[in-house]
């Protein structure tokens, strides 16, 4: 399970209708362990693509050492898909490099839908998204 | 002399699960070199066999990202921390 802290929620949903018409990017972090994501970098799309994305790299670097010093944890990445279903593309699936982490996809092609999927040795596994507030 | 070299997650459990390690060198291929000597299942993560930076990570030397600079032959010295990161990307 991935639960989204609200704000995070609205940052992940904002950030993927503003990076129209591409496709949008950007990592979640949280305590460690916890499956909880409580902050949300925002990146750009190195890729300036609507099609792929890239997380920037210095935007990249510059949330790990953030992260690192609010004793947080990278723990996913999410991307907007524009007119295709919230479900990971084989390009996604290919190049997931992290078994442990969460792989959040919003589509934006009707109302915006959030899901998250864990992608382990190419093998897709969904995963529920709730708000926690706590 | 010795750098810190900071690795991402994915790759710690090849290094003892520790998120930091020091190794010699003098330019960015030495460390690694030295790193790989430390942790033999570190080899092809960074470095491919050919001697080249796997497409799939980005590394800074301090802000720097070295494929901009002199990539494996960028120098290093004591207060520099080189970064490795995953490259995030998909469609």
């Amino acid at each position: 399970m991935l639960r989204l802290a609200p704000e995070v929620h609205r940052k992940v949903v904002g950030h993927c209708y503003d990076g129209l018409p591409d496709e949008a990017c950007g990592l979640l972090a949280g305590p460690p362990g916890t499956g909880k994501a409580s902050e949300v970098y925002l990146a750009r799309n190195a890729a300036a693509s609507a099609r792929v994305y890239e997380v920037d790299g210095r935007d990249y670097l510059r949330a790990d050492r953030d992260a690192e010093a609010r004793g947080l944890e990278i723990m996913g990445v999410f991307h907007s898909h524009t007119h295709t279903e919230a479900y990971p593309s084989p390009t996604d699936v290919a190049q997931a490099p992290d078994p442990s982490w969460h792989y959040v996809v919003v589509s934006l092609k009707d109302l915006p839908v959030v899901r998250s999927f864990r992608i382990v040795d190419g093998n897709i596994a969904e995963e529920p998204v709730v708000l926690d507030g706590k | 002399m010795a750098v810190e070299i900071r690795l991402p997650t994915i790759l710690r459990q090849h290094a003892g699960g520790q998120a930091a390690v020091q190794a010699n060198g003098g330019t960015l291929g030495e460390v690694f070199d030295d790193l790989v000597r430390q942790f033999p299942n570190l080899a092809g993560k960074i470095v491919t066999d050919d001697g080249s930076l796997h497409k799939f990570v980005n590394v800074y030397v301090n802000d720097d990202d070295v494929r901009y600079l002199d990539k494996l032959d960028t120098k290093v010295g004591g207060d520099d921390v080189v970064s490795i990161l995953p490259a995030v990307a998909g469609g």
